[in-house]
């Protein structure tokens, strides 16, 4: 690209907690098509690591191969960045998670990336537990080698050059309900307001976080027939619960909504806040999630939204019981037995 | 049934301290433990010994041979031919073992049922101890009667071959220290098989043992202990890992020496994280996210795992992430034979992945150097930024060998590498993760976290400049290549060297070897110098080849390359990475699954003697 962005910093910029603007929490200037979804998600996740004031470089940008994971190149410039290989991004993110338990993993999939040649990881990955955010940047459809139907495509949808979908899609929120996942939401790349602060409850939440991101891809997937386009979702999008985040340190009284809502305290104190929509709506009841997963689909319609919240969900390191150093900074006085030792072993095989 | 050993005196000609006892047992019957008790017995009456397991790829029910190789010596490899004892318990593999004694040797076997007359070959003798009986009468656990059956002919054994009875005494109580009870029938069940051979066969026979001091401060022990351990002491914390043999052992010592050594002492927690991934693809994805995030990690693998973890280790050398592979070769292909032995992977291991790769490996010779090796893997790893593969095989890795002890030196630090700190960020003007600032090709890299500003850059397999900014520029990819290549050559000279012995002044032929063939080499020398032929030996301990190796090829007209691949794998890297004349390397080699013997490499080399002169002589008549 021969062009860059402005580093000028307007002095009416708000600053967060840690005295910085977004434009410090912003990457290089996108590659993707104009108006892909999947800017909309890069920007959501400017915001929201703004808004909570998260040192960038505490975060580290994990994605595997496709349009979608070449997005974490657009935010965050000041964060470390690992554009691995296709379908492997869990693995990884696991590894460098065993590493160093301290830093957020911010990680960014796409449907071929984690439906079809990563299912494998996205499913183990899952059931570790990882204490991550999973985002899917979701668009039915195979950008980056123009147009082939994914395994998110809705059985019966068309792609661009005609090509039926023979076969059942695959729901990741569904299979990462089943799986144990605590976290599982869906958004819309569209709705900033819904998907901004789910991200950060995301962030905030110790452990596994998975979030499906329905995110159009204007140049493949955008045509009248199309399950992903931005009409046909903003049109079928439904959800059954406005959310707000508040982050540990605010005031929960300063900012008292109208109406009905119910709060959710995560593992670090923060609050996740619900404007109910659906007087049904539970985050607590993971089966009955995925039963309005699939009841909404039955209906043509899209649910977003927090799907299931476990809180008190215990992350891989807590289950490991791994110890609290993160274990790249661990030294080699407490990594090497030393040769003493090694002599009581050499007399074991004598 | 006649027991002809018992009717002369077996003294006279008595063979000591040389001969070869095979176990033939099925498994999953627990004899594996019986027949180690036996081979550490002589090891502790100071006679060098090799142990070596034949088993099947299966759990249960299948035949197993347990080969045990007495030799005062030191020639350890294994021998091959006919076998001189052989204990006979597996009714499936009878008839094949009773032909695998040699003449005039013994057949141990369990006489409580009559063995067919056709089966009484001439020429050998038989040993019947009708074990089953025995243990029916003397024992009422199932389980039991099960087990004593092994301990019964190790107690016979000691009989006929003169084991000092005390040795396995003590060796059954070192075994079964803190589960106590277990010990007084154990040692019941060994004398009952002592006094049943003292009683009914003149003892010794005319193979039999006589105590030595001949293994001086030697351990016996298998090569993935070596690995595993070695990894503990090289300071590994990460590990993704996928079951597969014969390389799981590695694993498994690893967690169990972890579980002792590495649990933190001031709060019960440990250092170390180990995940049994969901295939090999993620285990070495595990390892290489350890590693970019500045922990030391690894994986182990064998076989088809190799195949799969090709990308990643394109993805290790391309993007320069320190990653460690141990990989116990098995015979390949595909599935090849899973419990057999070779070093069948070294092309696929040097030269893993698509695109123009090509990846560090370390052959280790026994357990020590398996130890030795992995710990230095993660300094080389961290300090070249690249995946290093250990090379050690089933043979080295499974089997007991008698080996030097394993060494650490407490002065010894790890090298991490060109890691820059945040004071060395923010001393320095600007970063590039990719500008080759020392002129090595090893370039400064930053971990995640390390500073708020400055350092931080985007890993990907994909092009990029010197900044690691994406780049499709002819330029920059031919650059970043070229850097690569000269890294490898930095590698050349600080990996480890090789072992050369040339003892000959005038001597134009060099014998190259490699890994576990190195037991076979002590003896392979001696026969080869019986037969009046000189060679000069070189052991390649690493890939890239530093000076030394091709120096020593240079300075002999004709090389042996032996190995373990029917295509002379190792011959074909030599020849293309040094630029050699493949006719100058003659291959000898042995992929038969078993590991390789003294004598085959012997005779194979005379061959090639012979038809070379008879070419030569030929050729001068045409002239």
């Amino acid at each position: 690209m021969s062009f860059a962005k402005s580093k000028f910093k307007h002095k009416s910029l708000p600053v967060n907690d840690l005295g910085l603007t977004y434009r410090e929490y912003e990457g290089a200037i996108s590659t993707l098509c104009a108006g892909c979804g999947h800017d909309s998600i890069s920007a959501a996740i400017v915001h929201a690591c703004h808004e909570l004031s998260i040192a960038p470089h505490s975060i580290a940008k994990m994605s595997g191969i496709g349009c979608s994971s070449k997005a974490p190149n657009y935010f965050l410039r000041n964060a470390h960045g690992f554009n691995s290989v296709h379908g492997r991004m869990p693995s990884v993110t696991t590894g460098a998670n065993l590493a160093n338990k301290e830093l957020t993993y911010l990680a960014m999939s796409g449907d071929g990336d984690s439906a079809s040649i990563g299912l494998g990881q996205f499913a183990h990955v899952v059931r570790r537990q990882l204490n991550m955010v999973y985002m899917v940047a979701n668009n039915g459809v195979y950008g980056l080698t123009k147009g082939q139907l994914a395994a998110t495509s809705d059985k019966g949808v068309k792609n661009k050059i005609g090509d039926l979908s023979l076969f059942n899609d695959i729901d990741l929120c569904t299979m990462a309900l089943q799986l144990g996942a605590s976290f599982v939401a869906r958004c819309f790349s569209g709705d900033k307001a819904q998907l901004v602060p789910i991200i950060k409850a995301a962030i905030a939440h110790q452990g596994f976080a998975f979030i499906d991101i329905i995110s159009p891809c204007v140049t493949f997937n955008n045509h009248v027939g199309s399950t992903r386009s931005y009409d046909y979702v903003q049109e079928h999008v439904t959800t059954g619960a406005v959310t707000d985040f508040v982050p540990i340190r605010e005031e929960i009284t300063s900012a008292i909504p109208e109406g009905d809502f119910e709060d959710i305290c995560l593992h670090d104190g923060s609050i996740m806040r619900f404007h109910k929509l659906d007087p049904d709506y539970d985050t607590s009841n993971r089966l009955k999630a995925m039963n309005d997963v699939e009841e909404h689909k039955q209906r043509g319609e899209i649910l977003t939204g927090l799907l299931y919240l476990d809180p008190t969900a215990r992350n891989y390191h807590e289950l490991n019981d791994t110890s609290d150093m993160p274990l790249n900074q661990v030294k080699q006085d407490l990594l090497c037995p030393g040769e003493r030792v090694l002599g009581t072993i050499n007399d074991s095989f004598r | 049934m006649r027991n002809s050993s018992a009717e002369h005196n077996n003294m006279e000609n008595s063979i000591i301290n040389d001969f070869v006892v095979k176990f033939a047992n099925t498994n999953g019957t627990g004899s594996a433990s019986a027949n180690n008790m036996f081979a550490k017995a002589i090891m502790r009456m100071g006679i060098p010994v090799s142990a070596k397991n034949i088993f099947p790829s299966n759990i249960q029910g299948a035949p197993t041979w347990y080969e045990v190789r007495i030799n005062e010596h030191n020639f350890l490899g294994r021998r091959g031919g006919k076998t001189e004892i052989i204990v006979a318990m597996n009714a499936q593999s009878f008839v094949a073992d009773i032909e695998d004694v040699a003449d005039g040797g013994y057949l141990l076997y369990d006489s409580s049922k009559q063995i067919p007359e056709h089966l009484i070959k001439k020429g050998i003798h038989y040993l019947g101890i009708p074990i089953s009986t025995i243990c029916l009468k003397e024992f009422q656990n199932p389980r039991q009667r099960q087990l004593f059956k092994n301990v019964i002919y190790v107690g016979a054994l000691a009989a006929l071959l003169n084991i000092e009875f005390n040795v396995l005494k003590t060796l059954i109580s070192d075994q079964f220290k803190g589960k106590e009870k277990l010990i007084t029938p154990n040692i019941y069940a060994l004398e009952l098989g002592y006094r049943y051979a003292n009683r009914h066969f003149s003892c010794p026979l005319t193979y039999n043992v006589e105590r030595r001091d001949l293994i001086g401060n030697r351990i016996m022990v298998d090569g993935n202990t070596g690995c595993g351990l070695g990894a503990v002491y090289g300071g590994a914390t990460v590990v993704g890992w996928y079951p597969i043999t014969p390389s799981t052992s590695v694993i498994e010592k690893f967690a169990s020496y972890c579980q002792r050594l590495r649990i933190d002492p001031a709060t019960g927690k440990k250092n170390f994280a180990i995940v049994q991934a969901e295939d090999e693809l993620a285990a070495i994805g595990m390892a290489i996210g350890g590693g970019w995030n500045g922990a030391r990690a690894f994986t182990a693998t064998s076989g088809p795992g190799v195949s799969l973890m090709a990308e990643f280790l394109g993805l290790s050398y391309f993007a320069e992430i320190p990653v460690v592979l141990v990989n116990i070769q098995r015979a390949g292909p595909s599935t090849g034979m899973p419990t057999r032995t070779q070093q069948s992977d070294v092309l696929a291991c040097a030269y893993a992945s698509h695109g123009d790769t090509k990846h560090v490996l370390l052959f280790p010779e026994s357990p020590c150097e398996c130890f030795e090796l992995t710990a230095l893997a993660f300094d080389l790893s961290d300090r070249l930024q690249t995946a290093v593969i250990v090379m050690s095989d089933l043979d080295l890795g499974m089997n007991d060998h008698l080996s030097a002890p394993f060494i650490w030196n407490d002065k010894q630090k790890y090298d991490l590498g060109k890691v820059l700190s945040i004071r060395e960020l923010d001393n320095i003007e600007s970063y590039g993760r990719y500008r080759d600032i020392d002129g090595d090709g090893i370039c400064y890299r930053t971990l995640p976290g390390t500073h708020p500003n400055k350092g931080a850059y985007f890993t990907r397999g994909t092009s990029r400049n010197q900044d690691a900014v994406y780049s499709e520029q002819s330029a920059d990819y031919v650059h970043n290549m070229q850097r690569l290549e000269a890294k490898f050559a930095t590698a050349a000279n600080i990996v480890p060297k090789p072992e050369i012995c040339s003892g000959f002044k005038n001597t134009q032929l060099g014998l190259v070897y490699y890994g576990s063939t190195a037991q076979a080499m002590l003896e392979t020398k001696q026969l080869l110098q019986e037969q009046g032929i000189p060679v000069d030996l070189m052991r390649i301990k690493a890939f890239p080849f530093g000076n030394e190796v091709k120096k020593f090829i240079e300075q002999h007209q004709y090389i042996y390359v032996v190995e373990q691949n029917r295509d002379a794998q190792m011959r074909t890297l030599l020849s293309s990475e040094l630029n050699l004349d493949p006719l100058k390397l003659a291959p000898i080699l042995c992929f038969d699954g078993l590991s390789i013997t003294a004598t085959q490499i012997c005779d194979d080399i005379m061959t090639d003697i012979d038809s070379r002169t008879e070419n030569l002589t030929e050729s001068q008549e045409v002239v």
